[in-house]
C-alpha cells in the first residue's frame, strides 16, 4: 500500500531517503531548527555533529515524526506526513531510538521486543530472538532492562529500533555512556546494515567512533546545516 | 486610546446605565417578594451572557482543533475568562437573592446547581491553561473545552430531574413576566451582552498583543541565526 | 524492501557470543503490516496485566487505601442512624471515586519513564489502541477495588437491598466505565502539566457531576427501592457512549501535542 497523497517520483530518480523542506521548529522565542533544506540518498550511513542545543535531536524527532514543525514540510522516501495513510506508511519504514531507553524497565529484553513486535503487528519471536542478538545480547536472559548496564540497555533499545527492518534508522546519542568494546559492536552493525542498502542517521558527541564507517557528516549549528563533509577533520571532535 | 474605543466605551455605559434605571426604576415591584426580586435583572441576563461565551469558546476550540491557529485560541481563552467573570455574577447574586426571600443562603435550584458546575468545568479550563507546560497548551485545553461543552446538556438534564424528585425553592420564580419586567430584563441583557463584548475585546487586544511581541521575538531569533 | 542479511554475525564482546551466523530474517514480502486493531489492544492491556501482576504492590496499597476509605467514612458518617440506607449510595460512589482517582493517577507512570510513549507514537500501532488498553486495565483495576470495598460497606452500613438487586451491577459497570475512560484520558492531559496528581482530580471531578449524580441516586434508589432507577442508568449509559467517543476522537491529538 503506497501513499497515495505523495508525489512518488518515477523512473530512473532515486528517490531520496529524507527531503527537509524549510523546515523550522520554534519552542516559543527559541528556534531549534531555522528554514533547514536538505537532501539526504538512500542507502548512506550520516553522523549528525553539533553542539549541545544545536538542533540534531530536534530535527531526528522531526523526521521520525514526533513532533509537528512550526513551517517547513518533511519527507521520508517520497512520502510526506499529515496524510493519516501516509503517516502510517512513514513510520513502517523507520525506527527510532533515542537516549531515554523507550522500553519498560520491568520486563525483560525479549519481553520488550516482544511487545514492540506486536505495536508493529509482528508476531514473530524469532525475528526478536535474532534482533536481540544480533546486538550481541543474550535473548534467554531473563533479567529486567532496568537492571542491565547502560552499554546493554542502548543495545537492546538498538534491537528494538530495527526489529520491524525499517528502512530508515534514526539514531539520537546510541553511544552514550556505552563502554568502547560495545560502541565498536554497534558501530559494525551499523556498517553491515549501510552496506546492506539502510539509510542511517546518528546524532552523537562520539563523531571518532563513525569515522570509518560513515559517509557523511553533518554538521549543525544554531538550528541549520553548516557544513556536510565526507571526511572528518579529527581536530574538531572529541 | 483611540476615539472608536472611547465611543464604545460610552455606549456601553449609557446602555448600563438604561439598563439599571429600567430594573431599579421602571420595572414594576413584584408582589411576593418585593424590591429584592429586582436583582433578577442581573442574575438572568449575566446567566445568558455567560452561556453564550461558553458557546463562543466551545466553537474557538473546535475551531482550534481543526485549524490550529493563533487567533482562535486567543478567542477561547477570552471567552472562558470573560465568561468565568459573569459566572461569578450569577453565583453571587444567587444566593444574595435567596438570602432575604427564603431565609437559606443555598437552595439547590435546578439552573443555579446547574450553572454552579458549568463554571466549574471553566474553572478548571483556565486552571488547566496555566498549569500546562510547554507549547502544548492550546491543545489540550481545547480538548478539555470539548469534554466540558460535551457535558452541558447531561449537568442540566441530570440535576433537573434531581430536583424534580427532590423539589425546592426554585429561583427565578415561575410564572409570566409582567410586560415592563420584560423589557427591564432585555434592556439589561442587551446591556450586559455590550458590556461583554466590550471586554472581550479589551481582554481579546491583550492577548493579541502579547502573542505579537512573543511572535515578534521568536521571528528575531529565528533570523538572527544565533542561539538566544 | 531489502532485509538486512548479516553473516558472523556476533559481536566478540557479548558475553555468550555465538558464531553462528546470524542473519535477520527477511521482512514480508508484503508492505509492511499495520498492525490490526485488536491485537495491538490485546497486547498492551495483556503486558499491563502482567506488569502489574508482577509487581503487585501497586494493587496491594490500593487494596489497603480502599479498605481504610470505607472505615474512615464509617467513623465519619454514622452507619447506625436511620437513614444509613440513603446516604450508602453516595457514600459508596464517592468512596470508589477517591480510590478510582488514586489508581487513573498511575495510568502512564510506567510510560513516562524512559519516554516509552515515544515508542508507540513512532511504531505504526493506533494510539486508540493504546487509549482503550489503559482505560480496559483502568477498569479492571477498580472493578477489583470495588468489589474488595462493597462487602466492608455491607458490612458496616448494614445494607440490605430492596428494590432489583441485579441492577446494581449495571449500575456500577456503567458508572466505573464513565469515571475510568474520563479519567484516563484526562491522566494522559495531566502528563504534561505541573501538579500532575492535583490536574487529575480537578479537570476530572466537575466534568463527571452528572455520571456520580447518576450512580449515586440509581444506587440509592436500588438499595431503598423507592421508585425507578431507569433514568439514571439511561443517563449513565449515554454519558458513556458520548464521553467514549470523545475520548475516541481526541485522544491522538493529545498523545501528539509537543
Amino acid at each position: 500500500m503506497t501513499p497515495t497523497a505523495a508525489a512518488v517520483p518515477q523512473a530512473a530518480e532515486p528517490v531520496p531517503a529524507v527531503v527537509l523542506t524549510g523546515l523550522t521548529k520554534q519552542f516559543g522565542r527559541f528556534a531549534a531548527l531555522r528554514n533547514v533544506s536538505a537532501e539526504f540518498a538512500e542507502g548512506k550511513l550520516y553522523v549528525i555533529l553539533g553542539e549541545n542545543g544545536a538542533g540534531k535531536s530536534t530535527m531526528l524527532r522531526a523526521i521520525a515524526g514526533l513532533l509537528r514543525p512550526t513551517n517547513g514540510k518533511v519527507s521520508v522516501f517520497g512520502a510526506q506526513y499529515g496524510g493519516l495513510d501516509s503517516g502510517r506508511w512513514i513510520l513502517g519504514q523507520l525506527g527510532y531510538m533515542a537516549h531515554p531507553s523507550l522500553l519498560y524497565d520491568e520486563m525483560s529484553a525479549m519481553e520488550n521486543l516482544i511487545y514492540s513486535a506486536r505495536l508493529y503487528g509482528i508476531d514473530d519471536e524469532a525475528r526478536c530472538s535474532d534482533a536481540i542478538r544480533l546486538v550481541g545480547l543474550d535473548p534467554a536472559l531473563n533479567r529486567p532492562v532496568g537492571q542491565y548496564s547502560q552499554g546493554m540497555r542502548q543495545r537492546t533499545s538498538l534491537a528494538r529500533a530495527l526489529l520491524h527492518d525499517p528502512r530508515l534508522l534514526l539514531l539520537d546519542e546510541p553511544f552514550s555512556n556505552v563502554d568502547v568494546t560495545s560502541a565498536r559492536g554497534m558501530v559494525q552493525l551499523l556498517s553491515r546494515m549501510r552496506d546492506a542498502g539502510k539509510t542511517i542517521f546518528v546524532v552523537t558527541h562520539q563523531a571518532r567512533l563513525l569515522a570509518q564507517a560513515a559517509d557523511e557528516f553533518v554538521w549543525i549549528h544554531s538550528g541549520n546545516i553548516g557544513s556536510r563533509v565526507t571526511t572528518l577533520d579529527l581536530e574538531l571532535v572529541q | 486610546m483611540k476615539t472608536p474605543v472611547l465611543i464604545a466605551i460610552a455606549v456601553v455605559v449609557a446602555l448600563l446605565a438604561f439598563g439599571l434605571y429600567q430594573g431599579l426604576v421602571v420595572a414594576p415591584t413584584e408582589q411576593t417578594m418585593g424590591d429584592v426580586q429586582r436583582i433578577f435583572y442581573y442574575h438572568v441576563p449575566s446567566a445568558w451572557t455567560c452561556f453564550i461565551l461558553f458557546f463562543i469558546n466551545f466553537v474557538a476550540s473546535i475551531w482550534y482543533l481543526f485549524t490550529r491557529t493563533s487567533k482562535s485560541d486567543a478567542i477561547a481563552v477570552t471567552t472562558a475568562e470573560v465568561g468565568v467573570v459573569f459566572w461569578s455574577v450569577v453565583i453571587i447574586t444567587g444566593p444574595l437573592w435567596a438570602r432575604p426571600v427564603w431565609g437559606i443562603w443555598w437552595t439547590w435550584d435546578a439552573r443555579l446547581t446547574s450553572t454552579l458546575v458549568l463554571g466549574l468545568i471553566y474553572v478548571s479550563y483556565l486552571i488547566l491553561r496555566r498549569f500546562s507546560t510547554g507549547g502544548q497548551t492550546p491543545v489540550l485545553a481545547a480538548a478539555l473545552a470539548v469534554f466540558g461543552f460535551a457535558d452541558v446538556p447531561f449537568v442540566y438534564l441530570s440535576i433537573w430531574y434531581f430536583r424534580t424528585q427532590h423539589p425546592q425553592p426554585v429561583i427565578g420564580g415561575g410564572g409570566s413576566l409582567h410586560p415592563a419586567m420584560w423589557h427591564a430584563l432585555l434592556y439589561n441583557w442587551l446591556a450586559f451582552s455590550a458590556f461583554a463584548a466590550l471586554l472581550c475585546w479589551f481582554r481579546y487586544q491583550l492577548e493579541r498583543k502579547q502573542r505579537d511581541v512573543e511572535e515578534t521575538l521568536a521571528l528575531e531569533s529565528l533570523l538572527e541565526g544565533s542561539p538566544r | 524492501m531489502r532485509a538486512g542479511s548479516v553473516k558472523d554475525g556476533s559481536m566478540s564482546t557479548a558475553p555468550t557470543a555465538t558464531t553462528a551466523a546470524m542473519e535477520m530474517r527477511r521482512a514480508p514480502a508484503t508492505e509492511k503490516a499495520i498492525a490490526p486493531a485488536p491485537k495491538v489492544l490485546f497486547a498492551t492491556l495483556m503486558k499491563d496485566l502482567r506488569l502489574e501482576w508482577r509487581s503487585k504492590d501497586a494493587i496491594n496499597s490500593m487494596v489497603f487505601f480502599a479498605l481504610l476509605v470505607v472505615v474512615v467514612f464509617s467513623f465519619s458518617f454514622d452507619p447506625t442512624g436511620d437513614d444509613a440506607r440513603r446516604i450508602a449510595g453516595g457514600l459508596i460512589w464517592v468512596a470508589f471515586l477517591f480510590a478510582a482517582v488514586v489508581a487513573l493517577g498511575q495510568t502512564w507512570a510506567r510510560e513516562i519513564r524512559n519516554q516509552v510513549l515515544d515508542a508507540y507514537r513512532v511504531s505504526t500501532a493506533p494510539a486508540n489502541d493504546l487509549f482503550l488498553a489503559k482505560a480496559l486495565g483502568n477498569f479492571l483495576f477498580v472493578t477489583v477495588l470495588e468489589v474488595v470495598m462493597t462487602p466492608l460497606f455491607v458490612v458496616f452500613y448494614n445494607l440490605r437491598v430492596i428494590g432489583p438487586a441485579y441492577l446494581l451491577p449495571v449500575i456500577a459497570v456503567l458508572g466505573t466505565w464513565a469515571l475510568v475512560v474520563n479519567g484516563t484520558f484526562f491522566a494522559a492531559i495531566s502528563l504534561r502539566t505541573r501538579s500532575r496528581e492535583v490536574m487529575l482530580p480537578l479537570i476530572l471531578f466537575p466534568i463527571s457531576i452528572p455520571a456520580l449524580l447518576g450512580m449515586v441516586e440509581a444506587t440509592k434508589i436500588v438499595l431503598t427501592g423507592e421508585s425507578s432507577a431507569k433514568f439514571w442508568i439511561v443517563l449513565l449509559a449515554v454519558y458513556d457512549l458520548v464521553f467514549t467517543t470523545v475520548c475516541l476522537t481526541l485522544f491522538e491529538t493529545v498523545l501528539d501535542a509537543e
